[in-house]
């Protein structure tokens, strides 16, 4: 890792869509082959720039699913009917195109092994994409380790969707947890939940995270991810729980298409 | 975590993010990561991370908050030729400095 001073200066680069993965209904992932790239950590961005014919350009930013370990970039985009970008990336980009982006960028929502734990990890939507680089990344980096080298690092993700189909990585998020005892994945489903449902079907409240969240006396690090409004209200909730605000690393969408 | 906003419509609330938002066009007046330098808010003298700070991003420009007193710390605009910025809402910004 180079220190910031250090870091190259970042710049717009052209990445070659290698594939296009379909997640839920209204998101997939896109697997980018980006020539150049010096490396992210969990938790960073990029930002995707369009420019139509006239010369009109549109830029937006995008977290990173991929982590660091990964040779491709991998960018989960959620399809916004209104946006101006996402049914672009949703709808027009096929494997083999070109797609203009800059980063990684930004250094303050970040987690790696190093960083250490326990960890917590809230999401709301989309929200899980930056968080599922660091599961990805904690992985991948602990696949060698041994289990007790895991039980420095233990997770626990809360995770807010509308049903059961829109759980964005769903699988793969069973499997990682499945693996391992030290991950433990906390789903609430706030507007529709299937026949059979014993988990949370609430929006994310202080209860729930009084009920999932880490004791504040074991200082987890905490990130949080999604829409403003659910962010803040995590947020707020968890240092009335006693949680450090240092320690308490937001990020917000900002508006989406509906609540999670 | 305070708030303290009552004046402003409850869309621009919703339009609210993170300074790690503004990391892009942070980067490209500045070469170190500015998202975690840390700034001094001129309003209230609250320190905190670039990241923290409340960002509002529109087709104007930037506007960067005080997660404390609201006020406005950095402002950045764009216009075809230039980009400017406005830091006059911080008495200071301490960037690590490159090893």
């Amino acid at each position: 890792m180079t220190s910031i001073g250090a870091a190259p200066r970042i710049v717009w680069r052209f990445a070659t869509v290698i594939e296009v993965l379909p997640e839920t209904r209204e998101t997939h992932s896109l697997i980018l082959d980006v020539p150049g790239w010096p490396g992210h950590r969990a938790g960073q961005h990029v930002d995707v720039r369009l420019t139509a014919a006239d010369g009109y350009q549109a830029e937006r930013s995008y977290s990173i699913a991929s982590p660091p370990e990964d040779s491709h970039l991998a960018l989960t985009v959620e399809r916004l009917d209104d946006g101006e970008v996402s049914p672009y990336l949703s709808d027009e980009l096929h494997s083999g195109d070109k797609l203009e982006l800059r980063g990684p960028i930004g250094g303050y929502f970040v987690w790696s092994v190093e960083t250490g734990g326990p960890l917590l990890l809230v999401a709301g939507g989309s929200g899980i994409v930056p968080l599922m680089a660091m599961l990805r990344h904690r992985d991948r980096a602990l696949a060698k380790a041994d289990m007790p080298a895991r039980h420095l690092l233990p997770v626990r993700l809360l995770y807010s969707s509308r049903r059961w189909d829109d759980v964005i990585y769903r699988e793969e998020l069973a499997g990682l947890a499945e693996k391992d005892p030290t991950l433990e994945v906390n789903h609430t489903l706030t507007r529709e939940q299937p026949d059979g449902w014993t988990g949370f079907k609430r929006r994310i409240d202080r209860e729930m995270l009084e009920a999932v969240a880490w004791p504040p006396s074991e200082q987890p690090r905490v990130f949080v991810c999604g829409p403003t409004p659910l962010v803040e209200a995590v947020a707020t909730s968890l240092v009335e729980l006693g949680h450090q605000p240092a320690l308490v690393k937001t990020e917000r969408f900002g508006p989406t298409g509906g609540s999670v | 975590m305070k708030k303290k906003r009552t004046a402003r419509k409850p869309s621009a609330d919703a339009q609210r993010v993170d300074g790690n938002a503004a990391a892009g066009i942070l980067s490209e007046l500045f070469v170190p990561d500015l998202t975690v330098a840390r700034a001094k808010c001129a309003g209230c003298g609250a320190t905190r991370t670039i990241g923290v700070l409340l960002v509002y991003a529109h087709g104007m420009g930037t506007v960067m908050r005080c997660p404390e007193c609201d006020g406005v710390v950095m402002r950045i605009a764009r216009t075809p030729t230039q980009i400017w910025l406005d830091a006059s809402g911080a008495t200071s910004i301490a960037i690590t400095a490159p090893r």
